[in-house]
């Protein structure tokens, strides 16, 4: 691995579903194997403990899972993140649970990646779990989908068999709001179009899931349309040399920002001009999303955490009503007219549950207006009544701008996901 | 239109100083645990940056276990020195003086699941509400499950299933009096991009990563250096070799590798070729298949 091409790699993020049994834990040792990211001591290990268990061969699923008791069961309670590199990309995988009572999870994994992998069995097609996962990763706007059909060595390799599952896949998926899905026909435990070319499918003329995983174009992915900056934290040196610094610290959620930019604040309106973007390294001609920068101004203006700097000819909508699809992550159940905490960006306002519009149906899509009890995993539109006005822009056009959480006040917990629609 | 992509080494130090930030901004009274060790040398770096041209606004904590190797210690005071910033030590020893800790006894004798009861008490002590650390999720399988912000009761204790979910980067520190919280910045990175990353920023290192002689024993296919701190059995005995340390952490339970990488390129290298995890190294972790996860829910790092 060359030097430079390492320091010049991308980031890419992906997240693994399937259902149980559908064979991703092996999907993934077999992604980690193949691309030679297993060290000896861990296959030693895995060894060791598939021979324990009585297997035939070293079981990669085993590389997935993490804790005792989760081994114990055989299965993946809790998103685990695992990493790996090809000269190319830097990959880090969210593996989320496919049980259903593990929904939160999912959303979880799927809140930051590029890219979302479902997993089907070939001799299954689709099954509800299917539909909840592809569901959530429009929900969560993932912008790449890949269906990996797997399990072809149990149908044969057959095309036939891919050709059904796939036209079942893109009926299903057309009601989806994603912008890019794939398919790929694979076998994960034999090995199959995931690293290598499979030599029992000439008929698939299309990318390895690796090679799709390298290239797939990703620069897009953030928001460099909308100037959005949300202030994390004030920077007050008071030392001798920096004695009158005033500077604004976070992380650009959406635009490109430049030393002479006008920029508005919010919510005081004020406008002012950037005058310089400053890092330890030096001061920079032009700052984009995600990175972590700190910013002047021209004028002396009263900014805290929880504001914003914005463009005043592209602003951010102000409110205190915010629309919401939430993904219920806790036990207790939302409670109508409830009141929570809520984090958007960098600031924290209270808010109360204004009306429960209606729930949706994972596996089929459709509004459920009759049941408005939202427990663990439900996903629903809501609308909410903040204390104070949020900066939001909706969640399909910009991920960091358009998210939020509710936390329970008594608890602490984080209680809910929310897509601002 | 003009392309705006960062490299993975920049995405990831992005992701880092703000959750850096997030912690001085959510947090009344944050620390940095510091080892030494090159994982916590890089989350300083990036405390440095995050608050630049401000100093950084948080003490570091080091949970000395006493047995250390020297050059890890003169590398920790000279940074301090230089970046004129607030250390406080936690000493093992003195948990042990005071009857707070039982040393292990024997050959594999070691200090390091000592650690937890003198970190915790310096947390106590220090009242710190929430405790930042350079543990990654690559190095340990119990760590792969672990959240940025990773929330512990008032025993300090983790359970691990019961973790608040953590949506996008938004991230919940609100606790309850007592609670305190681990958050871990560098969560995200390898082992390979903390080296690529040294390389790039030309960060310090103590001089104990770098290839040298050294007299050293091997037990165990581990070897290691020879101190005061552990008892040889009567049949082993000490040679000189080039060696490296790949981790740094208690000089009792820390193993080196045989190697000539005496420069950043060379250990990159050489960690892009290995096929060992640096964890391999560490004999606390050879204890049991979940050593790690029974120290994490005890309140370990």
């Amino acid at each position: 691995m060359s030097e430079e091409g390492y320091l010049d790699m991308e980031l890419l993020r992906f997240s693994t579903a399937g259902s149980v049994d559908d064979g991703k834990s092996t999907l993934i040792g077999r992604l980690l194997y193949d691309s030679k990211s297993i060290f000896q001591d861990q296959m030693e290990a895995i060894e060791e403990a598939s021979k324990r268990k009585g297997e035939e061969n070293v079981n990669l699923a085993l590389l997935t899972d993490g804790l005792r008791s989760e081994r114990e069961q055989g299965i993946t309670i809790d998103v685990a993140y695992r990493y790996f590199a090809t000269p190319k990309r830097k990959f880090i995988i969210a593996d989320t649970p496919g049980h259903i009572q593990y929904t939160r999870n999912m959303v979880t994994g799927s809140s930051t990646a590029n890219l979302a992998i479902i997993l089907v069995d070939a001799r299954h097609g689709v099954v509800e779990q299917t539909k909840r996962h592809s569901f959530i990763a429009s929900l969560l706007q993932i912008p790449h989908i890949v269906y990996c059909i797997n399990k072809m060595d149990l149908v044969d390799y057959k095309e036939e068999a891919y050709d059904k599952v796939r036209a079942e896949l893109e009926a299903f998926s057309s009601k989806l709001d994603t912008k890019d899905v794939r398919f790929i026909p694979l076998s994960a435990l034999l090995g199959d179009n995931v690293v290598d070319r499979s030599s029992q499918m000439d008929w698939y003329g299309g990318p390895t899931l690796m090679y799709l995983l390298e290239t797939i174009h990703i620069g897009s992915d953030h928001n460099h349309v909308d100037r959005r900056f949300p202030i994390q934290h004030v920077i007050r040196p008071q030392t001798k040399e920096y004695h009158d610094y005033r500077g604004y610290a976070g992380r650009i959620a959406g635009g490109v920002f430049k030393p002479g930019d006008d920029v508005m604040v919010l919510p005081s309106g004020f406008s002012s001009k950037i005058k310089s973007i400053d890092t330890l390294d030096g001061q920079l001609e032009e700052a984009f999303a995600p990175m972590s920068v700190t910013m002047t101004l021209e004028d002396d203006i009263d900014i805290s955490r929880g504001d914003m700097l914005v463009r005043e000819t592209n602003a951010p909508e102000a409110t205190q009503d915010i629309d919401i699809m939430l993904c219920w992550m806790n036990k207790n159940p939302l409670l109508p007219n409830g009141k929570y905490a809520v984090k958007h960006t960098s600031k924290d306002v209270r808010c109360i549950v204004k009306e429960i519009q209606y729930k949706v149906d994972v596996n089929t899509l459709h509004r459920v207006d009759d049941n408005k009890e939202i427990n663990m995993n439900d996903i629903a539109r809501v609308k909410l009544r903040t204390t104070a006005p949020l900066f939001i822009d909706k969640y399909n056009r910009n991920r960091m701008t358009g998210s939020l959480i509710l936390i329970d006040e008594a608890t602490n917990e984080t209680v809910a996901a929310g897509m601002i629609i | 239109m003009q392309s705006y992509n960062l490299s993975h080494l920049k995405e990831l130090e992005a992701e880092s100083i703000y959750v850096i930030r997030e912690v001085a901004a959510q947090f009344e009274k944050p620390a940095l645990l510091f080892s030494g060790g090159k994982d916590s040398i890089v989350c300083f770096h990036l405390a440095r940056k995050a608050f630049f041209p401000a100093k950084v606004p948080f003490p570091l904590v080091h949970v000395d276990t006493g047995h250390n190797f020297q050059e890890t210690i003169e590398f920790r005071d000279k940074l301090v020195e230089k970046y004129s910033a607030n250390l406080i030590v936690g000493s093992v020893q003195q948990s042990i003086d005071e009857g707070k800790s039982i040393e292990e006894k024997g050959f594999n004798a070691s200090r390091n699941g000592l650690q937890t009861a003198t970190l915790l008490e310096t947390i106590e002590n220090n009242k710190f509400d929430a405790c930042m650390g350079g543990a990654r999720r690559d190095e340990e399988k119990a760590r792969a499950k672990e959240r940025f912000f990773s929330h512990r009761d008032d025993f300090g204790q983790w359970d691990p299933k019961n973790q608040r979910p953590e949506i996008w980067n938004i991230f919940n520190g609100k606790k309850n009096f007592g609670e305190t919280f681990r958050i871990f910045p560098i969560s995200n990175w390898t082992e390979m991009d903390i080296w690529q990353y040294i390389l790039q920023e030309k960060i310090e290192l103590p001089s104990i990563y770098f290839a040298h002689q050294r007299e050293v024993f091997t037990r165990d296919e581990v070897i290691y250096g020879k101190t005061n701190f552990i008892n040889m059995k009567p049949d082993e005995t000490t040679e000189m070799k080039q060696v490296r340390f790949r981790t740094i952490g208690d000089a009792s339970c820390t193993g080196a590798v045989e190697s000539s990488a005496d420069s950043l390129e060379k250990i990159i290298e050489e960690v892009a070729a290995t096929r060992t995890t640096e964890r391999g190294t560490r004999a606390d972790d050879k204890r049991s298949e979940a050593a790690m996860e029974d120290r994490k829910k005890q309140g370990y790092f």
